[in-house]
C-alpha cells in the first residue's frame, strides 16, 4: 500500500488525522445514548467537528501520497498496524466522566498542538490548524467546563471524575514521547517538539483541576507506541465497527 | 470571472460542516445556469478562515427572520471564545432576558438558547 512508503511528512498527516478520526469516532457511539439531550447533541457536534478535521488531514495526505489515493481509503482501508494516533483517543468511552476525562485532557494538548502547526512553512498544513484552532478552544472550553462541574459538583460526580482521571491518566505520557514521526515533524517544522509541551500543558491540566477541586493523578505512565502503529485491543473492535461496512461493500457509492 | 467561466474561492464555515457540499454542490448548479455546465472552477479555501464577522447584513436580518439569533461580531467581543455567555436578543419577541442552554446546538455553527420572556427557545449562530 502507497501509505507504508509515503513521504514521513504525509506519514505526519496521517498520525494527526488518525487522532481526529479515532476520537472523532469515540465520541459518535454518545449519539442517542448521551445523559441529556443537550450533552447527546453536544458529543454528536464534537464528534463531528473531529471527524471533519480528519477529512482535511486525510484530503491533504491523499493528493501528495498520489496513485489514486482518497480519504477513503485512508479511513476505511488501513488495519490497526497503518493507524498512528495515540492509544489515549482509542480507549474506550466509559461512562460520562470517562468520556470527558479523556476529551480534557486531549483537548489541552490539542490546543498546543495546534498552535504550533499553525506556524509551520506548509502553507496548506497551517491553513488546517489555523482554521481547527476556533473549534478546537470550543471544545476545550466544553471538557473543562464539565471537569469542574462534575469535580466541584456531588460527591458521586467528584468520586467518577476522580476515578476516571485517574483511570485514563497513564494513557498521557505518550503524547509527549516523541515517536518517528514527530521527530521528523519537528526536524521539517512542521509540527511541535512534543516534549517541550509537557509543561505548558500540565499548566493548563492543573488550572482546571484546581477550580474542579480535583488533584493530579498521581498513576504509572503506560510505556505506548501508538504513534508507531502498537496499538492497545480496543482499537481492532474500533475498526471492525467503523471499516466493516465500507469493506463488505467496497464499491457503494453515496 | 474568466473568459468563458468563473472560478469561485469557497471558505466553509465549520470544519466538520455536513452542508459544506451541499453549498458547493448549490453554488455550481447557480454559476452554470449562467455560464454553462463544465465552466464552473471552485476551490475550497482555508486560510484565512472563515469567520462569522464575514456574514453580510442582509445574511444577519435572513438569520434573524428565520429565527436564528445572528452572531455578535468577532472583533467587538471575544467573550464567546473565552467561555462566557453573551446576552442575545430573542429572534421572536426581541427581549433581552435570555439565556444560553447548550452551547452545541442542532448544528456545529449554533448554540441552543431560551428566551425567559416568550419562553420560547431559540438557536443562535455562534460567533466564530
Amino acid at each position: 500500500m502507497k501509505w507504508d512508503t509515503c513521504d514521513p511528512s504525509e506519514q505526519y498527516l496521517l498520525h494527526l488525522g488518525d487522532d481526529a478520526l479515532i476520537l472523532g469516532h469515540r465520541l459518535s457511539e454518545w449519539c442517542g445514548h448521551g445523559p441529556i439531550l443537550e450533552e447527546d447533541i453536544a458529543l454528536s457536534n464534537l464528534a463531528l467537528d473531529l471527524v471533519g478535521l480528519a477529512r482535511q488531514y486525510y484530503q491533504l495526505a491523499a493528493k501528495r501520497i498520489g496513485s489514486g489515493t482518497t480519504e477513503d481509503r485512508l479511513a476505511y482501508w488501513r488495519g490497526e498496524r497503518d493507524f498512528k494516533n495515540h492509544v489515549l483517543v482509542e480507549q474506550p468511552n466509559g461512562d460520562f466522566a470517562d468520556t470527558m476525562a479523556r476529551q480534557f485532557l486531549f483537548d489541552a494538548f490539542h490546543l498546543l498542538q495546534l498552535e504550533a502547526i499553525e506556524q509551520c512553512p506548509d502553507a496548506d498544513l497551517a491553513a488546517i490548524a489555523r482554521k481547527a484552532l476556533k473549534e478546537t478552544t470550543y471544545r476545550a472550553q466544553h471538557s473543562s467546563e464539565w471537569v469542574v462541574r462534575m469535580g466541584d459538583g456531588t460527591d458521586e460526580s467528584h468520586s467518577r471524575i476522580s476515578a476516571a482521571l485517574k483511570r485514563i491518566w497513564p494513557y498521557t505520557d505518550e503524547l509527549f514521547q516523541p515517536a518517528e514521526v514527530d521527530r521528523i515533524a519537528a526536524e521539517r517544522g512542521l509540527g511541535p517538539d512534543v516534549q517541550s509541551l509537557r509543561e505548558p500543558w500540565l499548566e493548563l491540566i492543573r488550572e482546571v483541576l484546581a477550580k474542579a477541586q480535583l488533584s493530579l493523578p498521581d498513576m504509572p505512565q503506560k510505556l505506548l507506541r501508538g504513534k508507531s502503529g502498537i496499538h492497545s485491543e480496543s482499537l481492532g473492535f474500533l475498526l471492525a465497527e467503523m471499516q466493516g461496512l465500507p469493506r463488505a461493500y467496497p464499491d457503494a457509492q453515496w | 470571472m474568466m473568459p468563458g467561466g468563473c472560478e469561485v474561492d469557497l471558505s466553509p464555515t465549520y470544519t466538520g460542516c455536513p452542508a459544506t457540499e451541499v453549498i458547493e454542490r448549490d453554488v455550481r448548479e447557480a454559476l452554470e445556469e449562467l455560464v454553462g455546465p463544465g465552466n464552473v472552477r471552485i476551490q475550497t479555501v482555508l486560510d484565512p478562515p472563515w469567520t462569522s464577522d464575514w456574514i453580510s447584513e442582509e445574511g444577519l436580518r435572513k438569520l434573524e427572520a428565520y429565527g436564528i439569533a445572528p452572531p455578535p461580531k468577532r472583533s467587538s467581543d471575544k467573550r464567546s471564545l473565552l467561555g462566557l455567555s453573551i446576552p442575545l436578543n430573542c429572534p421572536r419577541c426581541k427581549s433581552s432576558q435570555t439565556e444560553r442552554i447548550s452551547a452545541f446546538g442542532s448544528t456545529a455553527c449554533k448554540a441552543l438558547h431560551r428566551c425567559l420572556d416568550c419562553q420560547e427557545p431559540f438557536e443562535a449562530f455562534k460567533c466564530i
